[in-house]
């Protein structure tokens, strides 16, 4: 650091490649099917069943489990695609500890709630490696509608349209469709390439065009699709990441979560990747704890989460908190960062210790600082409407986002919207897709009335 | 310390367990295991006459498991033992020999000619075993050829049988029933009458295991086909429990003495057995699946049982439930019970709502508030014990007695008298009859 005159230690090939094998395999494998069988036995089979209450897509799950038990899984699965197509991805990255896992009457009475997600993974992989997605499409409508980005919204979106018989042009910005299932979710959630399949999976169905490396503001624009389209569905997602508002933010070093973790997933080979040996990541999501638990699968040694507030508020689950905890992240909580210390590159961040006065956070005057070969920020994206054209501004916000009302449709008639870039998005992956199924829903019955 | 040994018709033994005639009784080897393992007798596996039978070469043995793999119930199509009759002889003798506290009862099957069964009677006394038992139970393999089951379910057999056995031996005789005839009663009576010290029961029961899917041949599939076995295992024991209790309940058969078999895998088995007037049982299924090691639990659980009751010897246990089984229409029709749900230990699975609602009374509620809420309805639970038996959590849900007030289901006062079916105003054999266009039409 500028004070000691030391270089950032900031360099590729930290590990063996053995070791990033092993910190970058299935985090959570394929459950065996006697494994399988004795899980799905567990499961009670509840009358109007809290789980399915807790599931922003509907899964029927007590049913998909007794199919699975009575060793039909691609009933199972069929069970399961039938309220979500991406039920794959799903089974992969949902908090499910927060979700269905969460109601589930075994983990009220015992703890121990049936490992639901698991047991989707079980049904939609075994499904996925022998047959193709098993709807129909409907007689064409000869409507085609523009969804805009292939992630889980824009993928859900248009799969239940082309269901419906309307031809769908998917268009999305990056070089692959996918979203964030194939640039942001952490590696070891989704090994052997599962996004790209997944997407493949999709468009099995048929009538889905895609154009990928076409972003919306530069290559096309709103009022081009509206022109062009019976309708448009927006699911492009937030280009923009929130910055913490501090002198020296462009120093080398100091980088956005989302795009190291965009590199790491598109890295032919995870040892070329360059890792710092401190990492200091600030933020409380699953995009803070995704980026340190793969830094420090990366071979950092030393990788801290701050954030600014007590670790129930963060809004990584407590699964993804104990597994970077035991990956060996430390956290460090009630700390808002104060300064970057710079010499060209990071070097260290000095925080300020809060504390929660009645709800209030407040600093208390107290400092600390942390030794820091990279920074990142974890603070939340945004949506960046500059980038989206100058028609876009016709699309009404709220908090910064597309403003949907519960069909998923904006103020314009033909626009509807899904995803994190709506407002009330969770920023899941599922309730990504449920947004796009209730805006296509609501689409068909619109174009077919 | 309860005092374990038994007494079964003369033959003694350290604890009342056997091993049942089967597999693990099939040589000196495993016997000599399982009398090192702890077992107070066995039953060594049905001898016939020379030469041997020849059993299948391909599977023996069909199951149903849960779905976590354990073994509910067994299937086989095993035959009496294919060695020689003087190679098992021999090995009886020596394992008597060399084992002289515990039972040795042989099993037997031969044609149905008295001379036959005089040969063979004469040379298993020879071997100084304790006791025979008559295979009259088989239900696969040898009842085609006119042995087992098929002489179990002719009654007459039984009994000629029986006779000549009694006849022409000092050894005490056990005749092994078969489970696979309408009335159990009726092959036990003629045990009996041909002067049988006691019966053992049930031999297993006919049975296809499951069909293949593929290739759409009954389980276990030999090249392509299949054949019925006999069915044992946990999944027959309340089948058994039912015969035992008819032969122990039958004022001819009462005084008979009975060796349960059929699913004991517990010491609470055993006790059941014991309980509904079994001298001792037999184990076969429980010791193929876990090997013979499960005897110590069955000595220890059965010997902290009798201390904990204060019973001293296994024949205080005998036939204690034998008083308490009596016929439906003895039943107290006075007795009324409400489920009642424990708020506090329900999980709100709601099993036993849909339970109710679709396939009993509408008597559990399913929401109260906006909130999921079980709660039972007295007005229309007729007290049937179905939410107890889905209900996943043990003792969540209790059956509880109304002593007093009014029965809010009939409106009718709760009475301390007994009352049966045979003094009901709806029996037409009821001094009480009431026809049915003087009974008041409801509500």
């Amino acid at each position: 650091m500028a004070e000691n005159g030391q270089e950032a230690d900031i360099k590729a090939g930290r590990l063996d490649a053995d070791d990033y094998v092993r910190n970058f395999s299935d985090a959570y494998p394929l459950l065996k099917k006697r494994e399988a069988f004795v899980e799905s036995e567990r499961c009670y089979f509840c009358y109007d069943a809290p789980c399915v209450q807790a599931c922003p897509t509907s899964i029927d799950i007590p049913q998909f489990i007794r199919q699975i038990a009575t060793d039909n899984p691609d009933g199972s699965a069929k069970t399961i695609f039938e309220q979500n197509i991406l039920g794959g991805m799903c089974a992969r990255v949902c908090p499910t500890e927060q979700l269905c896992e969460e109601l589930c009457v075994r983990e009220v009475a015992e703890g121990k709630p049936v490992k639901i997600g698991q047991l989707q993974r079980y049904a939609t992989d075994h499904y996925m490696a022998h047959k193709p997605q098993p709807f129909e499409r409907s007689a064409p409508t000869g409507k085609t509608i523009a969804v805009v980005g292939a992630g889980p919204a824009g993928l859900s979106c248009a799969h239940r349209l082309a269901s419906h018989g309307h031809d769908v042009v998917l268009f999305d910005a990056k070089e692959k469709p996918g979203g964030l299932n194939e640039y942001g979710i952490a590696a070891y959630k989704t090994t052997e390439d599962f996004a790209q399949a997944e997407v493949d999976f999709v468009l099995g169905i048929g009538g889905i065009t895609i154009e990928t490396g076409k972003a919306l503001g530069r290559d096309v624009t709103l009022s081009q699709l509206r022109n062009d389209y019976d309708a448009v569905f927006l699911g492009a997602g937030l280009g923009g990441v929130n910055a913490l508002g501090l002198a020296g933010e462009d120093a080398d070093g100091v980088m956005d979560a989302v795009s190291y973790i965009e590199d790491l997933r598109q890295a032919d080979e995870l040892g070329a990747l360059p890792v710092g040996r401190k990492i200091v990541v600030i933020g409380g999501g699953m995009t803070a704890t995704d980026i340190a638990n793969q830094t420090k699968r990366l071979g950092a040694q030393d990788v801290t989460i701050v954030y600014r507030r007590g670790q129930d508020r963060m809004n990584a689950s407590d699964k993804e908190q104990k597994f970077a905890q035991t990956t060996g992240v430390t956290i460090r909580t009630y700390a808002a960062p104060k300064e970057l210390v710079a010499n060209g590159s990071v070097r260290a961040i000095t925080f300020e210790s809060m504390q929660d006065d009645n709800g209030k956070l407040v600093g208390t005057g107290e400092t600390f600082t942390l030794e820091a070969d990279m920074v990142f920020k974890a603070i939340g994206q945004t949506l960046h409407c500059a980038d989206l054209g100058a028609d876009f501004s016709d699309v009404e916000l709220e908090h910064g986002r597309i403003r949907v009302d519960e069909n998923r449709k904006t103020n314009l008639p033909d626009v509807w919207a899904g995803g994190d870039c709506i407002s009330d998005g969770d920023d899941l992956t599922v309730v990504a897709v449920e947004d796009g199924k209730i805006a296509a829903e609501n689409i068909n019955s619109i174009l077919k009335a | 310390m309860a005092d374990l040994r038994s007494n079964f018709v003369g033959i003694k033994s350290p604890n009342p367990f056997w091993l049942a005639s089967a597999p693990p009784t099939d040589k000196a080897y495993n016997v000599v295991r399982a009398f090192k393992a702890g077992w107070g007798g066995v039953v060594w596996k049905t001898l016939g006459e020379d030469p041997a039978i020849v059993n299948v070469n391909g599977p023996r043995y069909g199951a149903t498991w849960s779905n976590d793999r354990r073994l509910i119930g067994l299937n086989n199509i095993e035959l009496i033992t294919d060695r020689p009759l003087d190679v098992n002889l021999r090995e009886i003798k020596e394992v008597k020999r060399d084992w002289p506290d515990r039972a040795m009862v042989v099993s037997l099957m031969v044609p149905c000619e008295e001379s036959n069964w005089i040969n063979i009677l004469k040379r298993v006394e020879d071997t100084d075993a304790d006791g025979i038992e008559l295979n009259f139970g088989c239900p696969h393999g040898m009842s085609e050829r006119g042995m087992g089951a098929a002489v179990g379910q002719v009654p007459e057999y039984v009994e000629m049988v029986t006779r000549w056995c009694k006849q022409h031996t000092n050894m005490p005789v056990i005749v092994k029933l078969t489970p696979n005839i309408s009335d159990i009663r009726t092959p036990a009576r003629a045990a009996n009458a041909g002067g049988a010290d006691a019966v053992s029961l049930i031999n297993t029961i006919t049975s296809i295991m499951s069909v293949n899917l593929d290739t759409f041949a009954p389980e276990p599939t030999i090249d392509g086909k299949g054949t019925h076995g006999g069915y044992c295992g946990p999944a027959v024991k309340p089948i058994a429990l039912n015969m035992v209790s008819k032969i122990a309940t039958d004022p001819e058969t009462a005084k008979l003495p009975i060796s349960g078999i059929g699913g004991v895998t517990t010491w609470r088995d055993a006790v059941e057995y014991l309980a509904l007037g079994c001298g001792n049982v037999q184990v076969c299924t429980a010791a193929m699946t876990y090997g013979f090691k499960i005897v110590e639990d069955m000595i220890d659980g059965l010997s902290d049982y009798m201390d904990e009751k204060g019973f001293t010897d296994v024949e205080e246990i005998v036939g204690k439930a034998v008083p308490n089984v009596t016929d439906w229409q003895y039943l107290n029709l006075n007795h009324i019970t409400k489920a009642v749900i424990d708020q506090d230990s329900c999980i709100k699975c709601g099993r036993c709502h849909i339970a109710c609602e679709d396939t009993s009374h509408q008597a559990i509620t399913s929401m109260l508030d906006g909130e999921r809420h079980y709660e039972v309805i007295d007005e229309e639970c007729v007290g049937c014990n179905l939410c107890v038996v889905v209900c996943p959590v043990e003792n969540c849900i209790t059956m509880e007695e109304m002593t007093e007030g009014v029965d809010p289901r009939t409106s009718t006062p709760i009475s301390d008298e007994y009352a049966n079916w045979t003094t009901h105003v709806n029996n037409p054999s009821s001094p009480n009859f009431i026809p049915a266009k003087a009974i008041e039409p409801a509500e």
